[in-house]
């Protein structure tokens, strides 16, 4: 019989390095997560805080300096003001919008995707949904300015209906925000009915289920966290955005508007913190009522 | 609905995937109240009709009726059949009670009434202990029998039983048959059971259809098709067979076309039985394993044939045969079943 020997693996200074990683699972560890958690940690946790801590100091009127001097009169600034508090529920109410807006839009279209379409079909609309992403959000943001305009597309095709433009304002800003962020919402949920198996839909139907039933009883509650997790994108997204607004806004103007102006203009990079924190703490507290109706349990 | 009307009837049933077709003119009638089994590799049709009959695929030909009723149009929520799933497709956002409850609830019972049927039902499993916890705390058989009480707590007609069994190892298969046989005999209602496991097709069935490319190759009692198959595939499907081709039926046999001989059927002596209507064929051992309630040997007769030959562990076993042993094979000329003139494309023991 002839069989061909095996060689032994040669000792080289990978093979080496390898057979001390194998037998060391924190040296593993630590060379796996060190590079993520100095990037977590120093650049993003550390930039975070600066913020913060920005938030309670003040700047001197006099020579625009900034002092570091423990204070709350931008919190209470920022609470208090009427302005503040206009602008607050303004992009409050704008958020909620896009967000309403852009589940309503994704749910059918990610059903479509993931339950009905074919496999060729599934393909060709994941990248469709993606396409737009190529492109840059300013130029984006400035096709709706066009779409919208008064001698724009969708004055030409509403006038013979007696219809009309919104024209630029608050409507152009949500319509705008929630075609911007619509791939963000389609996704997560596409994936979540992705891993709904379809046995359990035949399930509900065979059970007697009806459409309706199925998906009020079966769908929905499965895929709830998916759900959730694009709304956390549309409504956190609206919460920052201040270039929309500023395109085809109008006048209005949104908490990211005045972030800017104060750290630009005005110059007063603690009222700007201040105001940065506004829409941190609703999507602090938009997550906590998330976690409160036990949506995230099934995670 | 009379007693005389079958529970279901596929009449030239056909389903085309493209250019496959998975299920190919199949007529069938199961009487009420039967447990019918469909036996079959995989792709064989047997689970596509299955799911024909449960409404969640549409034929591209034939009808489904269900007790004289043509359901072949309806929406799988307007039949009175009920589908135990593979996967058992529990929904795994609900506790085991609501889970048995689902059927009652989208049929509009208040919850009180629900929950008493749903209970009534996991007890009948053995369950009513589990009935706060969710699925993914319950074991493999237990989420079975789950299963099996939210499909008939709406009270079915017919149960269909896709591989229910197939997940589970094989002490709790084995438990878990004697049980759905219990369940179907205290229901009275007609279960139809997808298998590709012939044993358990035997054991289950009053009766089996053998599935082969989208056809019903035989239909038969479990006895039928094992002591009288009706072609090779049969023969070799279910349960083991040595199968003679149409020159080795005339050379061993002394007949004309296909036949098979069960291993149990075949005894092996040192010199033979010499008796009337005995055959009688000697060759060599090549293979000789051990089974504990008996040895399976593999013998080379002299022309070349391959035979496998199951020998009880019993008093009448007089010496253990070795690899190399010369020995003398030996069947009973009724043990010899026709498989018909089909063209065999070789042997297989």
């Amino acid at each position: 019989m002839t069989h061909a020997t095996v060689p032994r693996p040669r000792e080289t200074p990978a093979r080496r390095v390898s057979v001390f990683l194998s037998t060391h699972p924190r040296a593993r560890l630590g060379l796996l997560l060190s590079a993520p958690l100095f990037w977590l940690g120093i650049v993003y946790i550390v930039a975070l805080v600066l913020l913060l801590v920005t938030a309670f100091w003040s700047v001197d009127s006099f020579t625009g300096e900034i002092t570091q001097e423990w204070t709350l009169d931008n919190i209470v600034t920022v609470i208090t003001g009427s302005l503040y508090q206009t602008v607050t529920l303004r992009t409050l109410g704008v958020a909620l919008a896009v967000t309403l807006i852009d589940v309503a839009l994704a749910l059918p279209i990610a059903f479509f995707m993931a339950k009905v379409a074919t496999p060729r079909m599934q393909r060709i609309l994941v990248i469709a949904v993606l396409t737009p992403l190529w492109a840059s959000y300013l130029v984006k943001a400035y096709a709706w300015r066009s779409v919208l305009s008064q001698d724009g597309i969708l004055e030409w095709l509403l006038a013979p209906f007696g219809g009309s433009t919104p024209g630029y304002g608050l409507p152009a800003t949500i319509i705008t925000l929630s075609y911007l962020w619509l791939p963000y919402v389609i996704l997560p949920i596409y994936a979540g009915l992705e891993r709904v198996p379809d046995s359990l839909l035949e399930a509900s139907s065979d059970l007697g289920g009806r459409t309706w039933p199925t998906l009020r009883l079966v769908v929905f509650p499965l895929v709830l966290p998916a759900i959730i997790a694009g709304t956390i994108f549309s409504f956190a997204l609206s919460l920052g955005d201040y270039i929309t607004v500023n395109i085809v806004g109008g006048a209005n103007q949104m908490l990211g508007n005045l972030v800017y102006t104060n750290v630009g203009a005005a110059n007063n990079l603690p009222l700007a913190s201040a105001i940065a924190l506004i829409p941190i703490v609703i999507i602090f507290g938009y997550l906590f009522l998330v976690r409160r109706t036990g949506a995230l349990d099934n995670l | 609905m009379t007693e005389t009307q079958p529970a279901i009837r596929l009449t030239a049933l056909t389903k085309e995937f493209g250019a496959v077709t998975a299920v190919d003119h199949v007529d069938l009638e199961i009487a009420a109240g039967e447990f019918f089994s469909m036996l079959g590799p995989s792709g064989s049709g047997k689970t596509t009709v299955l799911r024909l009959i449960a409404g969640f695929e549409q034929p591209s030909g034939g009808t489904v009726e269900l007790f004289g009723q043509d359901v072949t149009k309806r929406a799988p929520f307007d039949r009175d059949v009920n589908t135990v799933f593979q996967d058992y497709a529990l929904f795994p956002h609900m506790s085991v009670l609501d889970n048995v409850a689902y059927g009652l609830r989208v049929r509009g019972l208040g919850r009180k009434e629900r929950n008493e049927r749903a209970l009534r039902a996991l007890a009948s499993v053995r369950l009513e202990q589990m009935a706060g916890r969710k699925p993914s705390q319950l074991s493999g058989g237990q989420r079975q029998r789950v299963a099996l009480a939210r499909a008939t707590v709406v009270q079915p007609k017919v149960l269909l039983l896709d591989e229910p069994l197939g997940a589970l190892d094989l002490k709790l298969r084995e438990q878990m048959q004697v049980e759905l046989k219990q369940i179907q005999r205290e229901l009275g209602i007609t279960f139809i059971f997808v298998t590709h496991d012939q044993e358990e097709a035997l054991t289950l069935s009053d009766r089996i259809a053998v599935f082969n490319d989208g056809r019903i190759e035989q239909l038969g009692t479990p006895a039928e098709l094992y002591e009288r198959p009706r072609s090779r595939f049969v023969a070799d499907f279910v349960g083991t067979s040595n199968l003679f081709d149409a020159d080795r039926s005339r050379t061993i046999l002394g007949r004309e076309g296909h036949h098979s001989v069960r291993p149990e059927k075949m005894t092996v002596t040192r010199d033979g039985l010499r008796q009337q209507g005995v055959v009688d064929v000697p060759g060599t051992v090549v293979e000789a394993i051990y089974l504990g309630s008996g040895v399976r040997l593999v013998v080379d007769l002299d022309d070349g044939t391959r035979v496998t030959v199951l020998e009880q562990n019993d008093r009448g076993r007089q010496h253990d045969d070795e690899r190399g042993d010369r020995v003398v094979v030996s069947w009973h000329d009724d043990d010899v079943v026709p498989l018909g003139i089909e063209v065999l494309p070789g042997i297989s023991g």
